[in-house]
């Protein structure tokens, strides 16, 4: 099995493959002999050689972070066969959905619709736990849409605003 | 769950109150009795005199315990409670009162002749007397709100140009928080560090200390990390501490658990701050190192047990360190982080206490301060304390939600942490340093192998989330897994 692996940024072609003890796995060209057992849903525990490692995989609204140790990485993967096309991170091509980190409620406004940003700019202050945090731009461009008002509810993983 | 565990270990069953958001909070689940009282806000429901004692009526509860939030330090919710006929498991009212107002407070212990901080007893009634004070007690300065708690109301006044700017903010914020303008003068102590003594009353005059708490790391004039017995305190100034917070105990009559916190200097003098007429959150420690329950002798004191030992029976004999584990996002300036907790793994094994509130599905509600947990390392000195609760830390996982578990760790690997040379603008300074955190290639590769591996076993299972859309030998390969897991199993 073929993957595109993003971490951090930074992207690696990982093959996977079925072994007498486990998986073969073939990492930017280079061979590593890995057993896994997947101890819960969301923890896997790894051999890699004989380096024994456990991984926590953990979803945030629709990013997925990977825990090797205390160390945390954000991590992307695909199918590079599959036709469906994924945002990346990162990835200052294509629209871009700005989601709320945590419910709260929409407080302020800090941009309008058709507004050029850069990337950091503020866009959308969200209240939660009485503390006002702003949710930034994630790249330069144009705001397409704003999908919430002032004073409006919001959920954790919900579409504030898409910025172009 | 603090007090509930407390009431199951002593045969009593547990009444609990839990507003609109709490219905699936930890203590309902594990309570013999709810009860609704009202909506989310707390001033609907927790906060709430009337709702609480209906609630003590309608179940025939005996007493009632404040715990350490909401109502646990208000005057008029004890004293409805002894005009209704339920037992308080606390102070009295009037008790409260006399420790309720900082400056009311220091009134009394300027009588009982207990060391404070040079400044005022008294609210400062304009600017012209505050200018006077200060002059008097010499620059730096702090205003502090009589009403106050939380750093709320409180400024450091560097020089005289600062001060007018600086007492108005202080009033009007003193104000807003506490419906109580009251603002008075103490001379600032440069770097102190808080350390505050546990004491414990019963209702015939016995009153007794059970060693400090090292309470000096803290961010915002908020409690992160404390420990006992503190490292710069030996058994000659824990015995002048300890008699001080007894006179201070005495001298308002208190009974039950309380706290007499004190700023200590440079010079190791000690200053009378203020007295938390409560159980604190940070008790655990206390009660590691002395080997005593407090919400179970809370519990017998309000029952009219006499204290079952003397201040000669008590002996320090381990050392503990406490850290406050909140949801909150270190990457975000610590701004709160509620939501669901989608996977849990908590520590245990030898020196670990964890006194939690949380649950793996459990959705953190964004209504309440964000304490989830609390952990507590342990053993024979502190360098032990330390080396288990880093590994206890290392075990350690959250995820769905932020939390500070991270934060610990950079403190417990600070080397002034390490020597002990702490003082309460400790956290401040250490977060200014930037963290070096070296690139781990073997980790990013070992999380690159990990993130195929979790897509390849995910696709095999319905309703699976992660990485979608891969070939189906994915089947067979978690078929051979077993197999290859039995197969170690035998050669065991």
């Amino acid at each position: 099995m073929l993957y595109d692996v993003t971490i951090d940024g930074k992207n690696y072609r990982l093959d996977l493959n079925r072994a007498d003890a486990g998986w073969s796995c073939r990492l930017d060209g280079r061979d590593f002999e890995v057993d896994a057992v997947r101890a819960r849903p969301d923890v896997l525990s790894l051999r890699i050689g004989n380096l024994a490692y456990e991984v926590k995989s953990e979803r945030v609204a629709n990013d997925l972070y990977l825990w090797v140790g205390s160390t945390r990485f954000a991590v992307e993967v695909r199918d590079p066969r599959s036709l469906r096309g994924r945002t990346r991170a990162g990835d200052d091509q294509g629209p871009r959905k700005i989601v709320a980190p945590m419910p709260g409620k929409v407080v302020r406004l800090l941009v309008s619709e058709g507004e050029e940003v850069e990337s950091g700019h503020g866009l959308v202050v969200v209240e939660a736990m009485k503390m006002q945090n702003e949710i930034k731009s994630p790249k330069r461009g144009t705001v397409q849409k704003i999908l919430v008002s002032e004073g409006a509810a919001v959920n954790a993983g919900d579409v504030l605003a898409i910025v172009q | 769950m603090r007090v509930l565990r407390a009431c199951h270990e002593m045969g009593i069953a547990a009444v609990v109150v839990y507003s609109d958001v709490d219905r699936a909070a930890l203590h309902v689940r594990k309570a013999d009795e709810a009860y609704p009282i009202g909506p989310a806000a707390a001033s609907e429901s927790y906060l709430n005199i009337h709702k609480a004692l209906d609630v003590a009526k309608r179940s025939g509860a005996d007493a009632i315990h404040p715990g350490y939030g909401f109502l646990s330090e208000n005057a008029r919710f004890a004293q409805a409670c002894a005009d209704a006929g339920v037992k308080f498991i606390g102070p009295t009212a009037a008790a409260m009162e006399a420790m309720g107002s900082k400056t009311r407070a220091r009134q009394a212990m300027e009588k009982a002749g207990v060391p404070f901080v040079l400044g005022t007893s008294r609210g400062v009634e304009s600017f012209t007397e505050a200018e006077q004070v200060a002059a008097r007690i010499g620059y730096p300065v702090m205003l502090k709100a009589a009403a106050g708690g939380g750093g709320k109301g409180m400024r450091l006044v560097h020089a005289p140009g600062e001060l007018k700017s600086a007492l108005e903010a202080a009033r009007s914020e003193a104000e807003r928080s506490f419906g109580d303008s009251e603002v008075y003068i103490e001379k600032a102590i440069v770097n102190p560090r808080h350390i505050e003594m546990q004491v414990l009353a019963d209702e015939y005059g016995n009153t007794v200390y059970l060693g400090e708490r090292e309470c000096s790391l803290q961010r915002r004039h908020q409690k992160v990390l404390e420990e006992a017995p503190s490292p710069i305190v030996d058994a000659d100034m824990r015995r002048r501490m300890g008699e001080v917070a007894v006179r201070v105990a005495q001298a308002a009559n208190y009974t039950n658990a309380g706290t007499v916190e004190f700023l200590v200097d440079e010079e190791k003098n000690f200053y009378f701050l203020e007295m938390n007429t409560r159980l604190q959150v940070e008790h655990p420690v206390t009660e590691l190192i002395t080997g005593l329950d407090l919400v179970h002798l809370q519990i017998r004191i309000a029952a009219g047990e006499k204290l079952p030992f003397t201040q000669d029976d008590l002996h320090i004999r381990s050392h503990a360190i406490e850290c406050r584990i909140y949801a909150e996002d270190p990457d975000n300036n610590y701004f709160p982080s509620p939501g669901k907790i989608t996977l849990l793994l908590s520590p245990s094994g030898p020196g670990i206490r964890i006194d939690s509130g949380m649950y793996e599905g459990w959705n953190v509600p964004i209504d309440y301060d964000p304490l989830l947990a609390k952990l507590i390392g342990y053993g024979s000195d502190r360098e032990q304390a330390i080396a288990r609760l880093t590994r206890a830390l290392d075990e350690y996982f959250v995820g769905g939600i932020k939390t500070n578990i991270a934060l610990f760790r950079r403190v417990l690997h600070d080397a002034d942490f390490r020597a002990a040379d702490l003082d309460t603008g400790f956290l401040g300074r250490m977060l200014k340093r930037t963290e070096d955190k070296p690139s781990d290639s073997k980790a990013t590769e070992v999380a690159a192998i990990a993130a195929g591996l979790f897509a390849a076993l995910a696709s095999s299972e319905p309703g699976a989330r992660i990485g979608a859309g891969v070939g189906r030998r994915a089947d067979e390969n978690t078929d051979s897994n077993w197999k290859s897991a039995s197969r170690r199993e035998s050669l065991r």
